[in-house]
């Protein structure tokens, strides 16, 4: 449905995509996972035909965007990473604005934003601007729905968001889903990554990985400890000197400890740990999250 | 067509829900027109003058007498010399000194011609030359009759050439007529250029444009959309500001009205395309402002408002001819106090439209939907 092929953008001196190569088959829901600068919004702008790529070409749905981005802006809907509605138009003035520019009504395609709408009709009669952050979110986002895209390109929709409607959101999206719509969805928080049928992860204008979450984890090439303790500076320090150690990170009050695979057991690392007299701790073996993932590539990717 | 319509409907709400438009279609109209029209005056109402009398004769004394019966100066006699006159000069005390050298009379007498002296305060040199003329003329008046006086007389009159101007359009000079349709001109220049053009830097600053820019929206509707409502607003306060002329000063409105409406229409497409030009090459309302303002300034002081185009140096008139207010102050002037009609005005029409069309398609040419 979406079909990236060495796309290279850049400003000046800074690189903002780096032959970037990527596809999102029809329905599925598609997470560009990475962080501030990375190149997200680069490419959302290239695929929306709002940005003119350097080198390679992009298609959606079979139009090109550079060459066909009337047919591309037709079946696209597209949230910026900005709330970019009209402030001082109440919230059903936007909807209806944009639903008559795309030739349209409200009721025509009342059935795609039903769900989402009608957390926030009670406000109608209310401008944008003065609506909180959650309902901003879900006006803009029945905005990019009311033409009845086939694709919706959103950017950071839950960046500034509260964790409920962060949630509320994905289960939009979710159903958004089923019925039938290609999502490419932008994000910052990896946690979030689960959420998606596939991610890519991306960075300094590089993918550095394409795979479901699943697989993502599963791919994790190394061992992973979680130690616990009580001085979290200190024993990070003492990990630091750990033989064939990779990298150590805290998560919260945990620290996760990546080693190369095969080269210790809780035991070797206890018996360390022991020698330098650091005593009150446990270690047991984790599963990787795709933010381990991510910093192991970013690291990997440094050396390079 | 549609699509027009409802973006229009959108722009409509939008500037009417802005609380600082009503007083800006309102206040703007009568401020300018009450205080700029009164203000932007070249007329002068009273010259302080101080006189020297070293003569102290009969023919000075008439003359002095003649001068004091002028309302126009405001004389101070009796100074003992020429040093009180040019310290009073000094600490702007006066405008004018006018000193009569001893044996004025004599010499009138004798070698039939006199001197007097005229020192003139010219910071302001407009003014400066008005009173210097004023008192030449009183004087000169003085003149003549001593001259038939005294080499005539009744019975033998000499033959001189009175010159008796009719002031055509505005019999009695005053200059309200003149400033008040050039202070239009300004009121729906500033309409155009700043509200119109802002609006769109708003929708950039707002980051709006962007979720326009992946609509079907096409370039032409969009840009329309921003100039439709404010030439409505502009011609709205070109009939506003015309009722407040016509009601404080009775200016004369000569001309037909369905001529000067279609001729600001033109020219309001112009101001509007050109503020939204600027917009367009702009990120902030700032910069917009700016470059606005920067360009007003420019156009409104070289339009021949203030002072007369053919006062300036060739190559400033020859730069006129680029100057859209130039050709607009003309045509306001002309058709309301001239009674000036279509065919009269056809250059300045034609020169309008060429900028017209040209700004607004390069405005259209400018705005893209894709960077």
């Amino acid at each position: 449905m979406i079909e990236v092929n060495e796309i290279h953008k850049h400003y000046g001196d800074v690189i903002a995509l780096e032959k970037v190569s990527l596809s999102v088959n029809k329905g599925e829901l598609f997470g560009l996972i990475g962080p501030d600068g990375a190149g997200k919004t680069s490419l959302m702008r290239i695929l929306m035909s709002l940005l003119l790529p350097e080198g390679g070409a992009a298609s959606m749905s079979g139009y090109d965007v550079v060459k066909d981005y009337k047919q591309v802006r037709l079946i696209t809907g597209y949230m910026p990473g900005r709330f970019s509605l009209y402030p001082d138009l109440t919230v059903e003035e936007n909807l209806k604005f944009f639903a008559t520019v795309f030739g349209t009504t409200i009721q025509q395609n009342y059935h795609l934003i039903k769900d989402i709408y009608q957390q926030i009709e009670p406000f109608k009669d209310r401008r944008a601007g003065k609506l909180s952050g959650g309902m901003k979110q879900k006006l803009a986002l029945s905005c990019a729905l009311i033409h009845k895209p086939e694709i919706l390109i959103l950017d950071e929709p839950t960046t500034g968001v509260d964790a409920v409607s962060r949630k509320e959101f994905w289960e939009m999206l979710k159903r958004l889903k089923e019925m039938g719509i290609t999502i490419l969805v932008s994000t910052p928080y990896m946690d979030e990554a689960s959420k998606c049928d596939r991610i890519a992860l991306i960075q300094k204008g590089q993918l550095m990985s394409v795979e479901t979450p699943q697989a993502m984890i599963k791919s994790f090439p190394e061992d992973l400890w979680a130690v616990r303790t009580r001085k979290i500076y200190d024993t990070s320090k003492y990990l630091e000197l750990l033989p064939a150690l990779i990298s150590v990170n805290s998560f919260g009050q945990v620290l996760h400890l990546v080693t190369k695979k095969g080269v210790h057991t809780s035991k070797s690392i206890g018996q360390f740990l022991s020698q330098k007299g650091e005593l009150d701790y446990s270690i047991e073996p984790s599963t990787a999250t795709i933010e381990d993932l991510f910093i192991l590539l970013m690291n990997h990717h440094k050396q390079n | 067509m549609r699509t027009l319509f409802y973006i229009l409907q959108k722009e409509f709400t939008q500037v009417f829900r802005n609380k600082s438009m009503l007083p800006i279609i309102f206040v703007m109209p009568l401020v300018q027109m009450l205080i700029l029209v009164f203000a932007a005056t070249n007329e002068l109402r009273q010259v302080d003058l101080a006189i020297v009398d070293y003569d102290h004769s009969t023919v000075s004394r008439e003359m002095i007498a003649g001068i004091a019966g002028n309302p126009f100066f405001k004389v101070r006699e009796n100074l003992a010399n020429s040093q009180e006159a040019e310290n009073l000069l000094m600490r702007n005390k006066i405008d004018l000194a006018l000193i009569i050298p001893r044996h004025m009379d004599k010499d009138l007498t004798t070698t039939k011609s006199a001197q007097v002296q005229v020192l003139v305060d010219a910071i302001n040199g407009n003014a400066a030359q008005l009173s210097l003329a004023y008192l030449s003329s009183v004087i000169g008046e003085y003149n003549r009759k001593v001259v038939i006086s005294r080499i005539g007389g009744e019975n033998n009159p000499i033959k001189t050439i009175i010159i008796k101007p009719t002031y055509w359009f505005n019999s009695q000079l005053n200059y309200k007529y003149y400033m008040a349709p050039g202070i239009l001109v300004v009121l729906i220049t500033v309409v155009g250029m700043l509200l119109g053009g802002m609006n769109l830097v708003r929708e950039k600053e707002l980051g709006t444009i962007e979720q326009i820019n992946v609509t079907p929206i096409k370039k032409w509707q969009f840009i329309a959309g921003k100039l439709l409502p404010f030439l409505v607003i502009g011609l709205f306060d070109l009939a506003f500001g015309l009722l407040v002329a016509r009601l404080a000063f009775a200016i004369p409105i000569r001309g037909s009205l369905p001529l000067l409406f279609g001729l600001a229409s033109v020219y309001l497409v112009l101001v509007l395309s050109w503020g939204l030009f600027i917009s367009t090459i702009s990120d902030t309302q700032q910069q917009a402002t700016f470059v606005s303002f920067f360009s007003l300034i420019v156009f409104i002081m070289m339009s021949g408002l203030f002072t007369p185009v053919e006062s300036m140096p060739d190559w400033a008139q020859k730069l006129d001819f680029i100057n859209p207010l130039y050709y607009f102050v003309k045509i306001m002037r002309s058709v309301l106090l001239k009674g000036s009609n279509f065919s009269d005005i056809f250059n300045e029409f034609a020169a309008l439209s060429a900028f017209a069309v040209s700004i607004f398609g390069l405005a259209i040419f400018r705005y893209r939907k894709t960077s």
